[in-house]
């Protein structure tokens, strides 16, 4: 009755070895794909991007009934990540790749390709009861960091300022740490201060602003509904206070908006190449302002 | 012995034998892995930075103390809602109630504990946090306080059917003794079969705190998840960012290998070792108090 280690070994043997089996069977949906009939793209990345990653890729299946597109969300990093490890064949950002991710990718012998693919406006959303209707950048910037603490110092009524953002997973709150917090300079450290309530979804902002009249926010224009109150921004003091639209970002007169991006893992090929080439078509990108983004091709020479 | 087994019996000793082991293998094997992922931490963070007071991981703050604060004060909010709710319960069900009540008490209770968590992070966002903010007067109702009455509910669950067990096991002679002897109902609940149960009852509550401070879910959506250092009694009404909320929400995010990933495998690591102290004191009391009883038996 002493021999159980024996069985116990080869127990845990058996677990480890299916499991890293079944690890490397995952590796490459695209050697996958062109197994079956039908064409297959997984696509995956930001949060901001996936219903219109949805929407795209509905309407492009519709179209081309032979072409299955997957679409999940996880934040910019989490597609870029899956990217690099090959379980995805096109990765959402809302953010430009960094750096060091490039280097990672090109360690593993990807070379990532970028595509802009819209464009975005972050709104700054405040409860439609909140007096105050216009910030500069400077006083959003203040207001983040810690240094603004009450409504009443911007203009508002004697209410404590509830700040709100995204987790730090999200690409969203990185532009925004740069664009807004740190006014857009390299050398600029500010940070958000540590009450900030960082909240897993923008869902989660949405609610708390509805129901909160003491909080600020920021989301894509695309997710803010029609009962919050939109803030006009200025890029500095003194300056023209401009309210996010679809206008205002193309021209680039609204100071918080981005280029939005699509990574490949080296040039786009075959079904791929076709899908990101429709994406730049009119068809595809009215879909991008139906549902509140920028369309790209509208300022593209 | 061994050669008059049949050989059905050979194998089935030996599964169950296997099952036994496989336990204490799985949690060194969780335990080993933690250590190689997050012991690099201790060599890539300088101290001042890892015991510092502000998380923002993606800039290299990696201050993990408000982390900590933050899992204590839900965990301590949620263990003053969870033992007075969950012994109450437990001695209703088991001293007091008719027994066609407990019939329907038992299963609901154990119902509520099949509740997914998530469900009553949802509920908390929409329901509870939006009512102690206008009740309470505070800025927002994303708070410690509304983690600590949800994951309270949680442990509820827990701390009831474990307590009621030990309750129930008390020897019915014990309590016709106290009344024989004059005791009201309450005397004997109070002075009798509680302490003749207070192992279970002990266990029970150490269950329940085990399961308030590795809750991750609800914390994650109620919470506010901001890394403020809570200092005062007053912190239960601000928001505050729990061990297990940064994990979940940032794992997904770091690259496999860097030094955030150890971070919050580190952080898995220091939460591993509270749940063990937990445990550990709690089966050193009710060995203790065992080995007493034994001695005042013989």
């Amino acid at each position: 009755m002493k021999q159980t280690p024996l069985h116990l070994l080869l127990l845990i043997f058996l677990l480890t070895s299916g499991c890293a089996g079944s690890a490397r069977a995952q590796n490459s949906p695209a050697s996958l794909a062109s197994e079956s009939a039908s064409a297959y793209i997984e696509n995956k990345g930001s949060d901001t991007i996936v219903n219109l990653a949805l929407a795209w890729a509905e309407r492009y299946q519709d179209e081309h009934p032979d072409v299955r597109i997957s679409v999940t969300g996880g934040g910019s990093g989490t597609g870029i990540a899956a990217l690099m490890n090959g379980t995805v064949d096109l990765a959402n950002a809302s953010r430009r790749i960094k750096t060091e991710e490039i280097e990672t990718a090109r360690a593993k012998g990807i070379e990532p390709v970028e595509h802009i693919i819209a464009r975005d406006a972050i709104a700054v959303i405040v409860h439609p009861d909140n007096p105050v209707s216009q910030l500069t950048l400077q006083q959003i910037s203040d207001i983040y960091s810690g240094k603004i603490n009450r409504w009443s110092e911007v203009g508002g009524e004697d209410r404590p300022i509830v700040r709100l953002s995204r987790e730090t997973n999200s690409g969203t709150h990185v532009y925004f740490l740069e664009t807004v917090l740190r006014l857009g300079q390299k050398d600029n450290k500010t940070l958000f201060s540590t009450d900030t309530l960082l909240l897993p979804s923008s869902e989660g902002i949405i609610h708390e602003i509805r129901h909160n009249p003491n909080a600020i926010g920021y989301d894509g224009l695309g997710y803010v509904p029609k009962d919050l109150k939109v803030l006009a921004v200025a890029k500095e003091p003194g300056g023209k206070y401009i309210l996010p639209m679809i206008s205002t970002a193309n021209d680039k007169s609204y100071p918080i908006a981005r280029d939005l991006y699509m990574y490949t893992a080296g040039e786009a090929n075959g079904v791929l190449k076709d899908y990101i080439d429709w994406i730049l078509s009119d068809e595809a990108q009215e879909i991008v302002s139906e549902l509140g983004f920028v369309p790209i091709v509208k300022y593209n020479p | 012995m061994e050669s008059q087994l049949t050989w059905q019996e050979f194998i089935v000793t030996r599964v169950i034998k296997a099952s036994g082991y496989s336990a204490i293998v799985f949690v060194a094997l969780i335990f080993y892995f933690l250590l190689r992922e997050g012991l690099p931490t201790l060599a890539e963070v300088p101290f001042g930075n890892l015991f510092s007071t502000r998380w923002y991981p993606i800039e290299e703050y990696y201050g993990i103390l408000p982390l900590i604060s933050g899992s204590l004060v839900v965990t301590f909010g949620a263990a003053l809602v969870a033992v007075p709710f969950g012994l109450g319960t437990a001695i209703f069900i088991s001293e007091i109630a008719p027994r066609w009540l407990r019939e329907i008490l038992k299963p609901l209770v154990e119902l509520l504990g099949g509740l997914p968590s998530v469900v009553l992070g949802f509920l908390g966002i929409l329901v509870l946090s939006p009512y102690l903010r206008v009740l309470l007067d505070l800025p927002t109702g994303l708070t410690a306080l509304a983690g600590s009455l949800l994951l309270g509910g949680i442990a509820v669950p827990t701390v009831v059917s474990v307590a009621e067990d030990a309750l129930d096991s008390v020897p019915r002679s014990y309590r016709e003794g106290a009344w024989a002897l004059g005791a009201t109902k309450w005397q004997t609940i109070w002075r009798v079969t509680l302490p003749a149960a207070r192992s279970g009852v002990l266990t029970a509550v150490m269950l329940g705190v085990g399961r308030a401070i590795g809750e991750t879910m609800t914390v994650m959506m109620v919470t506010g998840n901001a890394p403020v250092l809570a200092t005062k009694l007053s912190s239960i009404f601000s928001p505050v960012r729990t061990m297990t909320a940064t994990i979940a929400a940032e794992m997904g995010e770091v690259a496999n290998g860097s030094v955030h990933y150890h971070t919050l495998f580190f952080i898995g690591m220091v939460l591993f070792l509270i749940s063990l102290a937990v445990n550990i004191t709690a089966s050193a009391v009710v060995f203790r108090q065992q080995k007493r009883s034994e001695r005042v038996l013989s």
